[in-house]
């Protein structure tokens, strides 16, 4: 192993790094597999399994911060190019051994706190990495792989497009240390010429724009947000209520369609998402004028 | 300073990047066949942007055309780069997924209908934050579902390039074609040189910043198909070629191994010169100068 490379952090970096534990993955990822490692050739940022749970095998994801990873910008929990290839060729190795047989559920467990943010990244192309990832979450759920993902920290922009928001169902912990956004506060006030109070009292009228769990769940894209006791370090009881909610996320998935409809034929989207109704409605009547 | 180089040719051509994104749109159809749809007189706006002081635009900066490219159906969809940074909100980015999933129904019904994507954005729209994000993993999950049916294109010709969620977009699509003034990468120079330090990237760097994700570059390394001139009938025909070469044996998104181990071949202790990456491209191609 090479030494770790000294981190590049400016201050507002540090301050982000606090509020993402970066621990969260790991814990639960052992809570629900007892398992805490990769698998044999992956890098040590990218957790794997499979679990029987009754007879039914389950294959789980998650992606967790490795001080030693290869690749400096990507130690702390975000998405790089290793991360993300490695979680297309475990998702692929799936849709390939279950080719002819029953499709094994597969579930991303997501705190992840973005994607990285180097030069080696944008030079090797991380774009095609992330979009290798999506497109084979996509396909195994196309060919009828159950995806679910659960969210049990930050599920952040390009790192949560790579990780887990292509699953048939979405699962988030009802906490505050749940994360779900397109950019972290800080630097999307900076993007929008705003401060981060500012940010923050535009985002009691602009759901979008909330960075609280209880918020995004009004958007109609999550299947249901989950009430444990103690996210940081679940209890037995949240361990055994996490798994019966995966289990009945994933038997809903199996009998409904397999693309993302649900999103915004939901309750919350019929009410948050009505522009997004509208426009597909408006498009289906002049298609064929 | 040498003479002056006077090209009769250059002077003729008509610039691509400079029309607007209808009429990069229209321009792409066999005799006049677009038709917009859901057009600006349909009048559907971003909800988000008035409750931000933000004034809307009738088309959302996104236009939907459809219409016969090359003899066969075809939906353009275009994003318009000087709107909002051609940035992905509610309402353009359920018009993209939406005209995707129907020409994806077309295709199901046996009318074959190819997809052309326009993209000059810089990914989500901060201002619709979640939504804006939720809408580009709809919009990745249906070109994975219309790309197993017919081609589906993407071009970046302008300066404001491909960047955020949608280069997941383009990185999934059949084809990707760009110009020399072009860029393609998931992360912008700015948010780089914020988020990991000037000595990690310098943003005001313009020729570093082409070197890497510059359309020159990703033809080079093999991650876009074809590089072309600012040219609008170039690009026409470009776009007839692919149409009619029809669905690839494999997308570049789905050939996880080949890529997986590129990037790990490559030294991580060290940055990269882009030349060292040209390598990573599949087949025999003049290097572009």
């Amino acid at each position: 192993m090479t030494e770790p490379a000294q981190p590049v952090t400016n201050e507002r970096q540090r301050r982000q790094s606090d509020e993402f534990s970066g621990t969260r993955g790991r814990t639960w990822f052992k809570a629900l597999t007892g398992r805490d490692s990769a698998m044999p050739g992956d890098p040590q940022s990218v957790l794997a399994a499979d679990v029987f749970v009754g007879q039914k095998q389950v294959r789980l994801l998650c992606v967790v911060p490795d001080l030693n990873g290869r690749f400096p910008c990507a130690r702390h929990g975000q998405v790089g190019l290793e991360e993300a290839y490695t979680l297309a060729a475990r998702i692929r190795e799936v849709t390939e051994a279950d080719r002819e047989r029953e499709k094994r559920p597969i579930v991303a467990i997501v705190d992840v706190k973005s994607q990285a943010y180097g030069r080696r990244e944008e030079t090797g192309g991380i774009h095609l990495a992330a979009a290798a990832a999506s497109d084979a979450y996509v396909s195994a759920r196309l060919t009828g792989h159950p995806i679910v993902a659960l969210i049990v920290g930050h599920a952040v922009s390009g790192g949560f497009l790579t990780h887990g928001y292509q699953a048939n169902r979405l699962l988030a912990l009802d906490d505050d240390g749940v994360l779900i956004h397109a950019m972290h506060k800080e630097a999307a006030a900076r993007v929008t010429r705003r401060t981060v109070p500012q940010l923050d009292e535009l985002a009691q009228t602009v759901t979008p724009l909330s960075y609280n769990v209880r918020d995004y769940a009004k958007l109609g894209l999550l299947h249901k947000l989950l009430h444990v006791s103690d996210p940081g370090s679940p209890t037995a009881e949240d361990i055994e209520l996490v798994w019966a909610e995966v289990i009945g996320a994933i038997q809903d998935a199996m009998v409904r369609p397999r693309d993302l409809r649900n999103r915004i034929e939901s309750e919350g989207a019929r009410t948050t998402r009505k522009a997004s109704r509208l426009v597909r409605a408006r498009l289906m009547e002049q298609w064929n004028r | 300073m040498s003479e002056p180089i006077f090209s009769r040719e250059y002077l003729k051509r008509r610039s691509f990047i400079e029309l607007s994104a209808r009429d990069r749109a229209k321009c792409l159809f066999d005799s006049q066949t677009g038709r917009e749809l859901a057009g600006p007189f349909d009048r559907i706006e971003s909800p988000w942007l008035p409750l931000q002081n933000i004034v809307p635009q009738a088309d959302d900066g996104c236009v939907v055309m459809k219409g016969i490219i090359g003899g066969q159906q075809a939906v353009v969809i275009a994003i318009a780069g000087a709107f909002q940074g051609g940035s992905i909100g509610e309402v353009s980015g359920a018009k993209f997924s939406s005209a995707l999933d129907l020409a994806c129904l077309d295709n199901e019904k046996g009318v074959r209908t190819n997809a052309v994507l326009l993209l000059e954005t810089g990914g989500v729209r901060l201002q619709e934050a979640n939504l804006g994000l939720a809408a580009v993993a709809e919009i990745i999950s249906s070109i994975i579902s219309l790309r197993k049916f017919a081609p589906v294109i993407s071009v970046t010709a302008g300066t404001v390039g491909c960047f955020g969620g949608m280069a997941l977009a383009a990185g999934v699509s059949s084809y990707v074609v760009m110009t020399r003034e072009a860029r393609l990468g998931l992360n912008g120079p700015e948010v780089i040189e914020q988020e990991s330090g000037l000595e990690e990237f310098d943003a005001s760097d313009r020729s570093l910043v082409w070197s890497i994700t510059g359309g020159r570059q990703r033809y080079n390394q093999g991650l876009a198909d074809v590089l072309v001139d600012d040219d609008a009938e170039q690009i026409a025909q470009t776009v007839r070629h692919f149409i009619a070469r029809g669905i690839p044996t494999v997308h570049r998104s789905e050939q996880v191994d080949r890529y997986r181990s590129r990037v790990a071949a490559l030294d991580t202790s060290r940055q990269w010169s882009p030349e060292e990456l040209y390598a990573w491209a599949n087949h025999k191609r003049k290097e572009q100068p």
